[in-house]
């Protein structure tokens, strides 16, 4: 039988499932196996930039030890890491894998609404990491411009990859913005237009809330970087001068002349800060429900949650030139950056606040997604306060570009979001895929993971005070770092082979337990409708023949009266039953 | 309900009983996609807009005439988009002779402003004056160029909603096809003379 797209509800009398191995597991329209590819693509290519920041730390603590890594490709591996970290593993898995499998199922849909360009999203995106990974294989390598591309460097002949890698990265890019924007108008229109009855908005768990608004921030914001990205190809490829100017390349006068570099960094930090909200957002989102239900106490200030995540989303627009203090602009624009950023922090404080508070008095159980949750709230405190320190231009001066930024934005947005994604893979892998994880090699992962991470971060931020530069390939003596700092860099090194190498019991963990002992339809006792489905794990459709319809709010844990310490949000409210009472439910 | 009072809604207070639960009456998807699509669009455009006033700002800045065709460019797009609304008119009256016949005109007049804009790209090489250093002509051949480059992508929705308009299908399938493409036509005729007034500026 043909395969037929389940957009929404009107089709209920075509659902028909998708027969051969082909239509369901590889040209799947089924948001379920699109995010498991997703996933595993985003998780495939992260592995290869962990891979890579291996090498930088070998160079770091042993310089001149390793024939194979060159000072071009210390650069190039540098790149690679942080674009391939920040859009092709966060971005891709949060909206991509998370928003693509917990969408539809949290929201009561069928599916997305858009199938077919839900699965276009997918191999788009697959084609835009062959272009980028295919930029190893040719002449000159990856570009090496760091991951910002800033010109002239990235243009200018003694970068390596100023040809061929910087190309690759470009188009890749931009193949990955519209893949990027088939998947967000479907996430955007899925949350707006397809939730089941009952399903206010107000009723929607906080991990929609995040992935919708990180998908409305990137609708809005990939665009800067799709712009500067055609600017500058146009620059290498016909010799515009948008971004380059005159400058002498290698001794010889380029053949460009007028552009304006800091118009580039304007439009890629435009795009650049919005981006840390999509990594972000998501996981605020995902760490909210997952503590309120290892908690079994409702999420604290769950409107406070809503209104910061929309909040911060809006403020995330006027933020970015504190990337750029040192780029010589007017101090007064600096100033008002400052201001702006340091408002952005009083929402985030909010939900920091919310999260311990909903710890506070909860009946919380310790297992391995709760552990990386409250993992997360130590790491993205720690990097949170150290963003105040930056976001003060005074303080982010002599800061500029030392190991101090790098060990911030690691725990910010490198440590914290990983955390989330392993608690969230944790969470739902049992829903995804009807069995259960070993539970002590998780914790084992947790705490090597965990005190790895700080192992390794922490200390960058004594050799940023110090004034240790980043992105320097070998250091050699210097008036100012003393002996210790090459200590403490060997220490760091070993600290990440360690992390990284602990990733192998996450690796082994998911896949043995794929023949592990199967696990309950709803083992955690969650109040939201993806652990509610007719089928464990769901099948194509999600919800047999009736879709579900909801009653209540997604934090119904541990209701005075209530039978059990959690009622799922399709559960209708009866008078008299759990001492319900519509003005005071809780009492 | 106004949005500010569906995001004051205290969800914890309001768990509702069986028959307590409203049905939403919903438009189509389609149309929520594409508000959403402009608006990402809006925001490349603008970004476009704002690289091109920033860049004017500085002291190097050398005009060029912008190719007088434009103006005849312009008039094209402009009725494209008038008959564009007569098709839709047409199709909210179920007139299917005046979707087929205003429809294929609407496209026809929008290639005709592709050829014009190609014709004014040709008009600018041949006037000696396009250097692609020169940031004044680099933007021309960008702003002019990513425009097009969009209105092909509507073309061949077009072309979708026009071949079933000719096959004798029924007015109420193609409805939503052709007001969705009326709705585009007039955000890329809006972002056009914002485009062209930007360069006529310069």
């Amino acid at each position: 039988m043909a395969y037929v797209a389940i957009a929404d509800r009107d089709h209920e009398q075509e659902i028909h499932d998708p027969q051969t191995f082909i239509t369901k597991y590889v040209w799947s329209q089924d948001h379920k196996v699109i995010a498991v590819q997703y996933s595993l693509t985003a998780i495939f290519v992260g592995v290869i930039a962990l891979i890579l920041s291996g090498m930088m730390r070998l160079q770091l603590a042993f310089p001149d030890s390793f024939s194979f890594i060159a000072p071009q490709d210390y650069y190039q591996f540098v790149t690679m890491h942080g674009m391939i970290m920040v859009i092709y593993l966060l971005t891709a898995l949060f909206l991509g894998g998370f928003g693509n499998y917990l969408i539809p199922l949290m929201c009561g849909s069928r599916d997305m609404v858009f199938p077919y360009m839900n699965m276009l999203s997918y191999w788009v995106y697959l084609l835009s990491v062959i272009i980028l990974l295919a930029s190893f294989f040719v002449p000159g390598g990856p570009t090496g411009a760091g991951w910002t591309l800033y010109p002239p460097q990235s243009l200018s002949l003694g970068t390596p990859g100023s040809s061929w890698g910087i190309l690759l990265m470009l188009i890749s890019l931009v193949v990955f913005i519209v893949a990027f924007t088939m998947g967000g108008l479907n996430y955007v229109t899925t949350v707006l237009q397809a939730r089941c009855k009952g399903m206010t908005l107000m009723r929607m768990p906080l991990s929609v809330w995040g992935i919708f608004t990180a998908t409305v921030l990137g609708l809005l914001a990939f665009p800067a970087l799709l712009v500067s990205g055609i600017m500058m190809t146009l620059d290498s490829l016909i010799g515009t001068s948008f971004f380059m100017p005159a400058a002498l390349e290698a001794g010889v006068l380029n053949e460009h002349e007028g552009g304006s570099p800091i118009l580039f960094q304007h439009l890629f930090w435009f795009f650049g800060h919005p981006e840390v909200y999509i990594v972000a957002l998501p996981a605020f989102g995902l760490v909210s429900d997952i503590l309120a239900c290892h908690a079994r106490k409702n999420i604290f200030g769950y409107r406070q949650m809503v209104w910061a995540i929309v909040a911060i989303g809006a403020l995330s627009f006027i933020v970015w030139a504190h990337h750029m203090y040192v780029s010589g602009m007017d101090p007064y624009f600096g100033f008002f950056f400052a201001t702006t950023t340091l408002i952005i922090a009083v929402p985030t404080a909010i939900k920091v606040y919310n999260w311990v508070l909903t710890l506070y008095q909860g009946d919380i159980h310790l297992r391995v997604p709760m552990l990386f949750c409250i993992g997360f709230i130590f790491t993205f405190i720690h990097g949170g306060l150290t963003g105040l320190f930056l976001g003060n231009v005074v303080v982010d001066l002599p800061l500029s570009d030392t190991y101090f930024v790098v060990g911030h934005f690691h725990m910010v947005m490198g440590v914290s979001p990983v955390l989330v994604v392993f608690a969230s893979i944790y969470h739902w892998y049992p829903k995804i895929t009807g069995r259960m994880f070993n539970d002590t090699l998780g914790k084992w992962h947790f705490w090597c993971t965990f005190i790895g991470a700080y192992s390794i971060y922490l200390p960058m931020h004594y050799l940023g005070i110090l004034g240790v530069p980043r992105r320097y390939f070998s250091y050699g003596p210097t008036e100012f770092i003393p002996e210790s700092a090459q200590a403490m860099n060997v220490g760091i090194t070993y600290a990440a082979l360690f992390v990284a190498a602990a990733q192998l019991l996450f690796f082994v963990n998911i896949f043995m337990s794929l023949r592990g002992k199967k696990s309950e339809p709803n083992p955690w006792g969650a109040t939201t409708l993806e652990w509610l489905t007719p089928d464990h794990p769901p099948k194509h459709g999600n919800w047999g023949p009736e879709l579900p319809v909801v009653y209540r709010w997604a934090y119904d844990y541990s209701v005075p009266g209530a039978a059990e310490d959690f009622i799922p949000q399709n559960q209708p409210a009866v008078a008299g039953a759990e001492g319900f009472d519509p003005e005071h439910p809780h009492d | 309900m106004s949005i500010f009072s569906t995001l004051a809604e205290k969800s914890w207070l309001t768990p509702s009983a069986v028959d307590d639960v409203q049905e939403r009456g919903m438009g189509p998807a389609a149309k929520t996609a594409l508000s959403m699509f402009m608006a990402t669009l809006t925001s490349m455009f603008l970004l476009f807009a704002v690289g091109y006033r920033m860049r004017m700002a500085q002291p190097d800045w050398q005009p060029i005439d912008d190719p007088s065709l434009l103006w005849f460019n312009t008039a094209l797009l402009v009725f494209a988009g008038l008959l564009m609304q007569a098709a839709k008119n047409a199709a909210t009256g179920s007139h299917i002779k005046g979707v087929r016949n205003y429809l294929s005109m609407a496209g026809v007049l929008t290639l005709a402003f592709l050829v014009g804009q190609s014709a004014a790209w040709g008009e600018l090489r041949d006037s000696g004056l396009y250097d692609p250093r020169n940031p004044a002509a680099a933007f021309f051949i960008l702003l002019t160029g990513v425009h097009a480059l969009h209105l092909v992508g509507g073309l061949l929705v077009w072309a979708r909603a026009t071949w079933r308009a000719w096959q004798g299908i029924e007015v109420k399938r193609i409805r939503l096809s052709v007001e969705l493409c009326t709705v585009y036509w007039h955000f890329l005729l809006l972002v056009w003379l914002v485009f062209f007034t930007l360069l006529l500026l310069t």
